[in-house]
């Protein structure tokens, strides 16, 4: 997939995600093989002194990697570095942004090196980082 | 506190097919519809071998717990970053071989009293051509 022209502070179109809920965490669960029970035992998580179960910060990290693939194909993501910044609750929405940082010419490639970051709908940022992506 | 006499602990290997239905339901539960996670006929559309998976699959290519005799307490757990190299997307069919390699053990005083930071590197590797498809680093805080 080509990308429209880049430069350096644009903007990525945004990801906006249906909100959390508890069967999107069991679901994840699942499919990922985390089973640290304070993402789907609720008494768990409120020993753990949560005031009920939190998501698993892979999920935002999951988010981020569609957020490139939605923007540039799935064959283009060479590194991807997230820092899981606060916890995110079933309900909560999220929307993943990304912006350009550099723009490098390398072989027949071009590489973008961008932010990214997770925003919950009160602006609280729940995860940040970096990412490359190689364009033909 | 975590004994520094883990570091360098590394597992034994463990081969993981990547399958179908696995890719699916991992694409499923993040909620991204894109066709190509799903249907054969969509992924070579797009230009691709065959169907991949996102991204962040290689989370669920599991390596052998190398924590274990740790004593961590679960509720006491933080993911704090994870990072990943990828040399190309998987695809269904594959056959990686996963290894994980405790990194550094250290700690860190923060606001909140001082917490174990354990870093973990997991390699997946090419069973068929013996490259290296992924390189993922984690960084778990343990709080005291």
């Amino acid at each position: 997939m080509k990308a429209p022209k880049l430069s350096v502070g644009q903007e990525i179109p945004p990801l906006v995600k249906r909100p959390i809920d508890r069967t999107q965490l069991v679901r994840y669960a699942g499919a990922s093989g985390d089973f640290n029970r304070i993402h789907f035992d609720e008494p768990f998580a409120r020993e753990a002194g949560h005031p009920s179960v939190i998501a698993h910060g892979m999920l935002a990290a999951a988010f981020f990697g569609q957020l490139l693939c939605d923007w540039v194909g799935p064959t283009s993501v060479r590194r991807l570095s997230v820092r899981f910044k606060s916890i995110t609750y079933p309900g909560d929405v999220v929307t993943c942004r990304g912006q350009i940082l550099e723009l490098r010419n390398e072989n027949e490639h071009r590489a973008v090196e961008l932010r990214v970051w997770c925003e919950k709908q009160d602006g609280t940022v729940t995860a940040e980082g970096n990412a490359t992506v190689v364009i033909r | 506190m975590i004994d520094r006499s883990f570091l360098g602990r590394t597992s034994e290997p463990v081969v993981w097919h990547v399958e179908r239905g696995h890719v699916r339901a991992f694409a499923a539960a993040i909620g991204d519809a894109n066709p190509i996670y799903y249907d054969d006929e969509a992924a070579v559309a797009a230009g691709l071998p065959g169907i991949p998976a996102p991204p962040t699959f290689p989370v669920a290519l599991r390596p052998r717990d190398v924590r274990e005799g740790m004593a961590i307490d679960w509720r006491k757990l933080l993911h704090g970053e994870q990072s990943y190299t990828f040399r190309r997307p998987l695809f269904v069919g594959d056959r990686v071989s996963v290894v994980a390699r405790i990194a550094d053990i250290s700690e860190k005083r923060g606001k909140s009293g001082t917490m174990d930071v354990l870093v973990i590197e997991t390699t997946g590797t090419d069973v068929v051509g013996g490259q290296v498809l992924f390189v993922g680093r984690s960084t778990t805080l343990v709080r005291r």
